[in-house]
């Protein structure tokens, strides 16, 4: 009798509930908060301001970059300037803050910026180039791995192969690149700066271009007035005496001198790629290089160097292709995750919780696919060999840290062939030093050590014999037996 | 069951999605913006060549524009520099008109053209620049047996 009046209202609230939320994602939108596109961002960024500002996932450098800056400057304008604008002329201060401000504006505009990140292919995308690489290749893919998809481009004469990214289901366009850090195809891929938290690519090359040289310029310039002050100092006073009076010119002093070799090292280095149209990382690969063979030039190069660098610092500046804060509509497809060449035909609404549950669905594709292929194959394995097992791995030990998933990792240099460039090379090599817990393997995996030994065992990157799935089923492996 | 379509909403409500069709970056001539005119199998029946490649070439023409190194993004690229790049908050570059001009003519192609052929043009900017992305709608009534099929086709990739 008491169920017989209940029930009828019940089964109503059921059926209601049931109309309601026939979708997982519908639940979200009823309650009127629609979620912005960078909160599903499958990529490893941090956003903030609501999406505005986007960065690398460590940005600890990035810090110690903005307070060397800012004490330093602080300190020159606080305790060198009063002498010098007394003594000299009141325009060093001003030219000094000028200087200071167009350094910090180009750093945040660096840091902060889209570097140019290619959006990961829809699900039907994917599917699609699928389709076409299996018809491609005699579709005789089962079981083992497919062979590594390239296609082939003439360019202004010049053949440019264009690899396949696993991990954003792309073929990659000719000069972009995947940042393992970052774990995002960007293009125009310069290099991953941890000194400004972020990657450099084609959006914000420019400004990381102005950002060294304004600096270069406002080292030499501390520099220069500091030692002057000092100069003068000492000469009323003694050297020890003006010492004393400004002990402040010491540490800045110092601060600038190993500044000015690397930085303005590193502005001769990209003056030069800028003026021969090439990117830090075809330099390193020697893409272009004459020793390549005799007909290898460069065909994005436009000829004479005035030209390379107006098309490079004042050429038109592409839009952001992430849209950021744009929202999530429920029709909207989201990226496909990441397989190994499985086509994997999911609902688009999972995937709008990919940023949740990211780390569970990779750490599981990838014991998947350990279980699947094979983990013994004829490539050559220098790097898989060297990979230690977890458990092992400690922040101390030289750990060969290998890039996840994709070739040409941005900051390995290994073999500079040019000695003279090393010098300013050697913030780049160390920028991949100084973030040991950066872990370029799969989320929530393998945090690897500081890797100075990795780039004596990685030989001249063949991009060809790169197999990504073949890192992505070893790396599956040491996960499960850590399990 | 013959729908009448007047505008891109209706044509939707009547009809299911068949298939998409991706029509990819030519890079023939370096990173520029650039989309492959060939003349995909699956239009064959849908519209007519001539039309499809007029719509290519003028949006390859307008991202021409848009990257174009000329004196225009020189002034602007110098003035950015000049003003530590704060002019792009409130200035609206090349690239951005000219985009708003693509979305303005792909809006109008829909409506023309491809809308009434039970077509749709999503706008590049969309994905990424990556594809041109054109989806094939089917008459819901009509095409039963072709919606199946492409299901099964699906399923069977899987």
């Amino acid at each position: 009798m008491h169920f017989g009046v209940g029930e009828p209202m019940r089964q109503c609230e059921y059926s209601q509930i049931n109309t309601r939320s026939s979708t997982p994602m519908e639940s979200p939108y009823n309650k009127g908060t629609l979620r912005r596109k960078w909160q599903t961002f499958p990529g490893r960024n941090k956003f903030y301001c609501n999406g505005r500002i986007m960065m690398a996932r460590q940005t600890g450098v990035f810090y110690l970059t903005l307070v060397l800056i800012v004490v330093t400057s602080g300190l020159f304008f606080a305790f060198d300037c009063p002498f010098l604008a007394l003594h000299l002329t009141p325009a060093i201060p001003v030219i000094g803050g000028i200087l200071f401000s167009f350094v910090l504006g180009t750093l945040l505009r660096t840091s902060f910026s889209d570097p140019g990140v290619l959006p990961r292919a829809t699900p039907d995308e994917a599917a699609d180039l699928e389709r076409q690489i299996d018809v491609a290749n005699g579709s005789s893919s089962t079981g083992y791995r497919p062979p590594p998809r390239t296609k082939e481009v003439n360019i202004n004469g010049q053949t440019v192969k264009l690899k396949y990214c696993f991990t954003c289901k792309i073929f990659r366009p000719p000069r972009a690149s995947h940042c393992s850090l970052c774990d995002n195809c960007v293009e125009r891929f310069d290099h991953h700066c941890p000194w400004v938290g972020n990657c450099v690519g084609k959006r914000n090359y420019r400004f990381f271009y102005m950002f060294i040289l304004s600096l270069s310029f406002l080292t030499i310039f501390i520099f220069a007035f500091v030692i002057t002050h000092v100069i003068l100092r000492s000469n009323a006073a003694g050297f020890l005496p003006a010492l004393r009076d400004s002990p402040a010119s010491v540490l800045e002093v110092v601060v600038c001198f190993f500044s000015i070799w690397s930085i303005v090292g590193l502005s001769g280095f990209h003056t030069y790629l800028i003026g021969s149209n090439q990117t830090t990382n075809e330099d390193i690969k020697g893409s272009w290089s004459s020793k390549r063979g005799k007909d290898n030039y460069n065909p994005y190069s436009y000829g004479n160097i005035f030209t390379n660098c107006c098309a490079a610092l004042c050429g038109p500046l592409p839009p952001s292709l992430i849209d950021r804060r744009g929202f999530v509509l429920p029709d909207t497809p989201q990226p496909a995750p990441p397989t190994n060449g499985i086509t994997m035909y999911g609902a688009t609404q999972s995937q709008s919780h990919m940023c949740d549950q990211d780390q569970c669905i990779q750490s599981t594709k990838f014991v998947l696919q350990a279980a699947a292929t094979p983990l013994l194959q004829s490539e050559p394995k220098t790097m898989a060999d060297e990979r230690p097992l977890p458990g092992r791995t400690s922040l101390g030990e030289p750990c060969t840290s290998l890039p996840l998933g994709q070739p040409t990792p941005p900051t390995s240099s290994p073999n500079l062939s040019c000695e003279a460039e090393l010098l300013s090379h050697v913030p780049e090599t160390h920028h991949h030093f100084l973030t040991p817990e950066e872990a370029p393997s799969p989320p929530g995996m393998l945090p690897c050590g500081s890797p100075l030994g990795h780039s004596h065992t990685m030989p001249f990157y063949n991009p060809a014999s790169q197999d990504s799935l073949h890192e992505d089923s070893v790396r599956g492996l040491v996960k499960l037996s850590s399990v | 069951m013959a729908t009448e379509f007047h505008n891109l909403h209706d044509l939707r409500q009547g009809t299911s999605l068949a298939t998409k069709v991706f029509i990819q970056r030519d890079y023939s001539d370096g990173t520029i913006c650039k989309f492959q005119t060939k003349f995909p199998s699956e239009l064959e029946s849908r519209i007519e060549r001539a039309l499809f490649e007029d719509t290519v070439k003028t949006l390859n023409s307008f991202y021409c524009e848009a990257e174009k190194i000329g004196g225009q993004s020189y002034l602007e690229g110098c003035l950015a520099c000049a003003t530590a790049y704060i002019i792009f908050l409130c200035m609206e570059t090349q690239y951005e008109k000219v985009l708003k001009k693509i979305s303005t003519y792909i809006q109008e192609q829909n409506e023309k053209i491809y809308g009434p052929r039970g077509l749709l043009i999503t706008d590049p900017i969309e994905r990424g620049m990556r594809v041109i992305e054109i989806s094939v709608y089917e008459d819901r009534g009509s095409s039963g047996s072709s919606s199946s099929r492409s299901s099964s086709a699906a399923s069977s990739t899987r």
